[in-house]
């Protein structure tokens, strides 16, 4: 298996597949473990940079669910080949920076990958689509246990695993859900409901754009702390939470399409409209323009449209997927006229 | 519309900073728009406010506490106010008292509850009824059985005076 071959398949959370798959675009599990007593990753010298790295992809290959992975060393991808890792959520934008000694593996089907020496010497990563939380800690609890035979974690009986930043140590778990609410936002109620929900100690945030402010409607929401209670227990609080998160907007989908139905119906056809006919557009307009026809999908208001194909646009119409589309570096101008090509090909 | 800081390239980025409640709204060009984000991300993140937190309960004068350096792996305290990062797993024993109400201003506890690594290099039997017992106490408070949690608090800390504080 190839990099590039991954451009060719839809990742996990492109499917639209799985449970509450309407509203929950993906859910992900991430563990963090640290081999005991070398330096983390930020404060290790090469020499044990490069120790660690090869403990880890000797860990690596001995396990069975990770033996066919895809094992790319950071510091020989181009840059464009890192953003579309980072696009495709299998790395942080973090683990792009400072590339020597860091590597990144990937399961063929895009479900785990492991960062090798980001913030921590493995950081491992579980991707489900739709609302599939448990399912993700399931398998990424199976893959830890596996790779913790060939490892010895940084662990003490009163703190748990041992992370290099405090806010991870505990259990380091860490399980998130991408919500898609746009109702919510239509109606000005994500203040008000994302509030609560960080009182309930969730983080939320917009997967695209800053804070609250998010474009295209879309928003993570994970677990803040790791520490004090079990690993089952934190991810079934979340899914709790989301559950209420998820009919408040199948409420709100319900009411609008009662009440305001002229003005969503009109605000559908004209996103559907603008990206049909477009010749150069932004990438925050598409997504925003994006979220509104996938509601329009959800919805029933555009009936011959694949909700598969919007979220494959939302991946698609991102700079380095562009890039690698073309096969080529692209100026930001010559992207929004790439950009809008694709997505009336696409729509045609 | 033209970068505002190179004047040169076509402005495809927008920035708003607020600074001193000033807000500014910059157009940038892609490059500048990269250096200017490597500024911007330096200004404040978490480190910034684990840094805040990171001297309560401190009962040492800050002074000493800051030049404490690990043995294992010749991190200071210091540098853990300035990153928010530590410096090895072993690091969190040599810095214990700090850290332990930072971590349960973060997690609202400081004692795990959950997982146990296959390989661990201290008696793992001592470790998995230590574990066995706190998953109790929480049952039994949840529970309202007080009786109960209390006898089982007084064994977890049985045990973990035999663990010599580790624990």
């Amino acid at each position: 298996m190839k990099l590039d071959d991954l451009l060719q398949q839809d990742s996990e959370w492109v499917k639209g597949t799985g449970p509450n798959s309407n509203i929950v675009m993906s859910s992900r599990t991430r563990l963090a473990r640290n081999l005991d007593k070398f330096p983390f990753s930020n404060w290790a010298n090469k020499k044990q940079l490069a120790e660690i790295l090869a403990i880890v992809e000797g860990a690596v290959r001995s396990t069975n669910f990770l033996k066919n992975s895809l094992l790319l060393k950071i510091k020989d991808l181009s840059e464009v080949d890192r953003l579309f890792l980072v696009e495709r959520h299998l790395m942080s934008l973090d683990h792009t920076k400072n590339p020597e000694y860091k590597a990144l593996v990937i399961d063929p089907k895009e479900v785990v990958s492991v960062m090798i020496n980001e913030e921590d010497h493995l950081r491992i990563q579980v991707l489900q689509s739709g609302f599939n939380l448990m399912e993700a800690w399931r398998i990424i609890d199976e893959i830890d246990t596996e790779l913790s035979k060939h490892l010895t974690y940084g662990y003490s009986a009163r703190w748990g695993y041992l992370t290099a930043c405090p806010t991870n140590t505990g259990t380091a778990l860490r399980g998130s859900v991408m919500l898609h609410l746009p109702a919510l936002v239509f109606t000005g109620q994500t203040g008000k409901v994302l509030q609560a929900t960080a009182k309930l100690g969730l983080n939320v945030r917009g997967l695209y754009g800053e804070g609250t402010e998010a474009s295209g409607n879309f928003f993570q929401v994970s677990n803040q702390a790791s520490m004090g209670r079990p690993e089952v227990d934190i991810i079934d609080n979340i899914e709790r939470i989301i559950n209420q998160i998820i009919s408040r907007e199948e409420t709100t989908q319900k009411a609008l399409l009662g009440k305001n139905k002229e003005a969503v119906v009109d605000r559908v056809w004209r996103a559907y409209g603008t990206l049909k006919s477009a010749h150069i557009i932004t990438s925050n307009e598409t997504i925003a323009l994006l979220s509104t026809i996938r509601l329009g999908v959800d919805l029933g208001i555009v009936k011959n449209l694949d909700k598969m194909l919007v979220n494959e646009l939302l991946i698609l119409t991102q700079p380095a997927h562009l890039q690698k589309l073309e096969g080529k570096l692209l100026s930001a101008n010559e992207r929004d006229v790439k950009r809008a090509d694709l997505i009336r090909e696409k729509l045609k | 519309m033209l970068c505002d800081i190179c004047g040169a390239k076509e402005a495809t980025v927008h920035l708003t900073e607020i600074i001193n409640d000033q807000v500014t709204k910059l157009n940038l060009c892609e490059e500048c728009a990269k250096e200017k984000g490597t500024e911007m991300e330096e200004h404040f993140g978490l480190s910034d406010l684990l840094a805040g937190l990171s001297d309560m309960g401190a009962t040492i004068e800050p002074e000493a506490v800051a030049a404490v350096k690990c043995p294992n792996c010749g991190f200071s305290y210091q540098d853990f106010r300035k990153t928010g990062r530590l410096g090895c797993s072993e690091c969190y024993e040599v810095f214990k008292k700090q850290l332990t109400p930072l971590l349960k201003r973060i997690h609202g506890s400081d004692r795990h509850i959950g997982k146990i690594p296959l390989k661990i290099g201290k008696t793992p039997k001592d470790l998995i009824t230590l574990q066995e017992l706190r998953m109790g106490m929480e049952k039994a408070i949840q529970m309202e059985e007080f009786e109960e949690a209390a006898r089982l608090r007084d064994k977890i800390r049985e045990l973990e005076k035999k663990g010599k504080g580790d624990a």
